[in-house]
């Protein structure tokens, strides 16, 4: 794991298969990485803002996430459900360099302090 | 009182001309039929489907009992004509009637050509004609064994399809060096080889038959070099010749086929005859569209309306699922003709048209064969094609030099633009009915018309007529949507799964024309589950298009744990097993463990990770993946039967266990529990099951559509039967029923509500050879199924799954 003052690296891109998502373990609980059909990557804290599901296990559609629990989509963009269900869950900066995934830092330490 | 109208033959030309008569002239004829053949009136065209399995002979019925009942037609079946006294004006027949007439209609049709080599007459040869040809082969088919289809046009290759449909390996033996050759040219017919022989069905071409071989039954089949091949089955497809038999002998003219004129009258002024059977200004036709239209011609002259058949060009389709061939006219090279030719490859597209004096003579599409209907009209009409030559091979969408709206392109059409070829309906007909009658729905035209009621390739062109001529009033009756990624319902996903032959999900999105880009949390999992029923060993199952708890065989808890059951078959388990689960429980430290309603051991609380580590230690005592999360067989619940208890009339237990290692591992379109108690004190709750068994003294009561969840549903009893053996070919056999059918999370129940208990029943327990394919259909999906996968994932299989990405907690803390 290579470390710099903003980026962490975390993995390769293809360390996670396409529509699907793994987890990054940390002190304030699980981060979900996700990875869409066309090869974009996103962050997000794994529970659903319903009932704190792990979003990590749903089906990825589009660029969105069905909660495994109850069904809830979450718009892996910006955190938001979608549709008629209302909350949020926060999303960490994250970015692809030459094929590998690299998470935020500080987004994670915001998140600590 | 009415005038006596007999009729010999009771196929699809003599059916439909009586329609048309009826319809003009109702009481006008004092009807009887004498029929050769023991039925009603059927579909011929869809023999294929049937031997192929995709339809059954009710299904190709078109006219019941009952319509002849309602029509006031006498209907001798399975009694043959053998003579006719013109002289008299009477038959005779082979059981000894004699009835007058004062008009006669023959429609003999045509019989098979049988080619005269030694060992022809062998049990096991079979031509393939009539419904009795298509009972044979499947019977056959059962043995598994290799067929020979001698005969590499039309109807042989329908047949070597059907066969290899129904399992066996199947060589096509044909004489000339390509196939289909009186419809196609080489081209064509070398793209529709390697299509067949893609299917596994192996076509030897330049081959000529010397002698079948064998002493009691068919062993195999000679060919003039030598090649010997094995064959339990050899069908033999090279013709068909007009039937002028029983002509004949009353003295009618009879060339090729009998002989008549346009008003399709006889040497006879008093006998017409239509059909297969008879010869037309030289020509005879063994396609269905000519035919009808001489039904049509011979109703008239029968009412005394003029009416003249003048001959007809006919177009080919060959109706093997999957195969888009479209052939019309005359494609032979010449010199005075030219031609234009579009090949696309890598789509396997190959499309020709023949010109000659600036007019198409000729056409021959395969892979795309949607513009062939607009093709066949300029032929038919003789058009000249100068103003559009320059883009007419891209078909009528592109004729005007950008695409059409495809309503408009239906609009352009001519009135007597042919729309359904299998049963000869113009344009003007279908929109003619429509404002006629006040039609509204497809099934409405389809009734009245007939347009789009036999093979159904036309569809969409009827629907866009319909469209056309109500305007925005006709509203479609639209299946529900699956979700919210297409229009499709469930129904026509599946259907268009099987012709389409689509074997993957991004290639369902495509070709049916998905709406997003990769589906939802809905569809994918349907798709899903579609594609691996459709295809069994054929299709990658799509780990992402599974819910988590299909995807990690275990059931996803309120807190993001997860519960794991092992399989305890039938309910029963042992003091070792009992020992393994407990030492799993607390080497994982898993807080709960619980006796389940389905009669097993839930471990509850078990962490993502631990999973496969409980896994391999539960294999190790011998125990694999119950597959309580499954859309697929859950448990066999039973109680103890003749084993302990004093009421217990058969093994319950014993048979739940058969029963449960006979099913696990398969997919299905919701949770399917079964039950079997040993008595009709009905310990293991059988009668809320999806199929519950009661063992009885004289044997096994099997209920179907129970269900103990959302709704909870009592069973029906489907049937009585009396073996162990029997339970299982029926278990089977509606499990299959239920796989092939079923909207993906329909339970049995629902399922059965939709498409209504007495067609389960009848294709469960009144059609046996049904039940047999629907049993042999699951035992094969079966073979690929009972695989564990707790196994597969202890072996390393989507370990991914099971490990976190990375683990910055220790970074962290040492911030």
């Amino acid at each position: 794991m290579q470390m710099s003052n903003d980026w962490l690296d975390i993995g390769t891109l293809n360390d996670i298969p396409k529509r699907a998502a793994r987890v990054v373990k940390t002190v304030r609980g699980d981060i979900a990485i996700f990875r869409t059909m066309d090869d974009q990557v996103f962050a997000l804290d794994d529970k659903c803002p319903h009932k704190g599901g792990p979003l990590s296990q749903g089906i990825v559609q589009g660029d969105s996430v069905t909660c495994p629990l109850h069904n809830w989509v979450i718009s892996l963009k910006t955190g938001e459900a979608q549709g008629a269900d209302q909350g949020c869950t926060r999303t960490i900066a994250v970015k692809l360099q030459e094929g590998r995934i690299l998470l935020s830092w500080p987004g994670l330490a915001v998140k600590a302090a | 009182m009415a005038e006596r109208l007999l009729i010999v033959g009771n196929g699809m030309a003599p059916g439909r001309m009586l329609e048309h008569l009826l319809d003009k002239a109702p009481g006008r004829y004092d009807i009887t039929i004498f029929n050769a053949e023991p039925r009603v009136n059927y579909d011929r065209i869809m023999l294929s489907p049937v031997l192929s399995g995709e339809k059954s002979y009710e299904q190709i019925v078109i006219h019941g009992d009952g319509w002849y009942i309602k029509n006031g037609i006498t209907l001798h079946k399975g009694t043959k004509v053998t003579g006719i006294d013109r002289a008299a004006k009477t038959i005779s027949t082979d059981n000894g009637l004699v009835e007058s007439y004062d008009k006669l209609v023959i429609a003999t049709g045509s019989v098979p050509f049988i080619i005269p080599v030694p060992g022809h007459t062998l049990p096991g040869v079979l031509s393939y004609r009539d419904l009795d040809d298509v009972d044979a082969m499947i019977l056959a088919s059962k043995a598994r064994g290799n067929a020979v289809v001698i005969g590499g046009g039309l109807l042989g290759l329908e047949a070597a399809a059907g066969l290899a449909e129904q399992g066996m390996d199947v060589t096509v033996v044909h004489l000339m060096p390509t196939l289909m050759e009186r419809q196609l040219d080489a081209s064509a017919g070398y793209l529709l080889k390697k299509e067949i022989e893609r299917r596994g069905i192996k076509v030897v071409t330049g081959a000529n038959t010397k002698a079948i071989l064998g002493t009691s039954r068919v062993e195999g089949v000679e060919l003039e070099d030598g090649t010997v091949l094995p064959a339990s089955l050899v069908v033999m497809a090279v013709g068909i010749r007009p039937n002028g038999w029983l002509a004949k002998e009353s003295g009618l003219t009879v060339n090729r086929g009998i002989v008549v004129d346009d008003q399709m009258r006889t040497s006879d002024p008093d006998i017409f005859s239509l059909g297969e059977c008879v010869e037309h200004r030289g020509a005879t036709y063994g396609l269905v569209a000519p035919l009808y239209e001489m039904a049509g011609v011979l109703a008239r002259t029968l009412i005394d309306e003029p009416a003249a058949y003048n001959g007809s060009v006919t177009a080919t389709k060959l109706k093997v699922t999957g195969i888009s061939l479209f052939s019309a006219g005359d494609f032979a090279e010449a010199k005075d003709r030219e031609e234009i030719v579009l090949r696309d490859a890598a789509r396997g597209v190959y499309k020709r048209l023949v010109l000659k004096e600036g007019k198409i003579i000729g056409t021959v599409l395969y892979g795309d064969v949607e513009d062939g209907a607009w093709f066949f009209q300029l032929l038919r009409e003789g058009a000249d094609i100068a103003e559009m030559r320059q883009t007419l091979i891209f078909g009528q969408g592109y004729a005007g030099g950008a695409p059409l709206d495809p309503m408009a392109a239906v609009a352009a059409l001519p009135d007597e633009a042919e729309i359904c070829g299998c049963n000869g309906v113009c344009k003007s007909k279908i929109t003619g009915a429509i404002t006629a009658n006040g039609l509204t729905s497809l099934e409405e035209v389809r009734a009245v018309t007939k347009a789009s009621a036999s093979c159904g390739s036309c569809t969409g062109l009827v629907e866009k007529l319909i469209g056309l001529t109500l305007g925005d009033t006709y509203a479609p009756k639209v299946s529900k949507a699956a979700c919210g990624c297409t229009d499709l319902g469930h129904d026509d996903i599946r259907r268009l799964i099987i012709a389409k032959e689509l074997k993957s999900i991004p290639a369902v999105m495509q070709e049916l024309e998905w709406k997003t880009s990769c589906g939802c949390s809905k569809c994918r999992p349907a798709l899903n589950y579609y594609l691996l029923a459709t295809w069994p060993g054929d299709y990658t199952d799509d780990n992402q298009s599974r819910f988590i708890n299909e995807r990690v065989h275990a059931n996803i808890q309120k807190d993001g744990t997860y519960s794991v059951v092992p399989r305890m078959w039938g309910g029963m388990t042992s003091a070792k097993e009992l020992r393994a689960i407990a030492d799993v429980a607390d080497k994982f430290n898993i807080p709960s463990v619980k006796v389940t309603g389905g009669q097993r051991i839930d471990l509850l609380g078990v962490k993502k990770e631990d999973l496969p580590g409980v896994w391999a230690d539960l294999n190790a005592a011998g125990m694999v993946s119950g597959h309580a999360y499954a859309k697929g067989l859950r448990t066999v619940k039973t109680c103890v039967g003749t084993e302990w208890c004093r009421f217990g009339t058969q093994d319950s237990t014993g048979l739940g266990i058969k029963l449960e290692k006979f099913t696990w591992g398969s997919w299905t379109p919701h949770k399917v529990k079964l039950g079997v108690s040993g008595c009709p004190r009905n310990c293991a709750e059988a009668t809320v099951k999806d199929i519950g068994i009661i063992c009885v003294d004289s044997g096994y009561e099997f209920h179907i559509a129970g269900a103990a969840g959302l709704e909870v549903k009592q069973t029906v009893l489907l049937c009585k039967i009396e073996t162990e053996e029997e339970v299982l070919e029926y278990t089977g056999a509606l499990m299959q029923l239920y796989r092939e059918q079923a909207h993906y999370l329909d339970r049995i129940h629902k399922w059965m509500h939709r498409v209504g208990f007495d067609t389960v029943k009848q294709q469960i327990v009144e059609d046996h050879e049904r039940r047999r394919a629907l049993f042999a259909r699951f035992v094969h999906a079966q073979s690929f199924a009972q695989v564990d996968p707790w196994a597969e994932r202890v072996a390393g299989a989507f370990d991914y799954e099971f490990k976190p990405l990375a683990d910055l907690r220790f970074a962290q803390a040492a911030e």
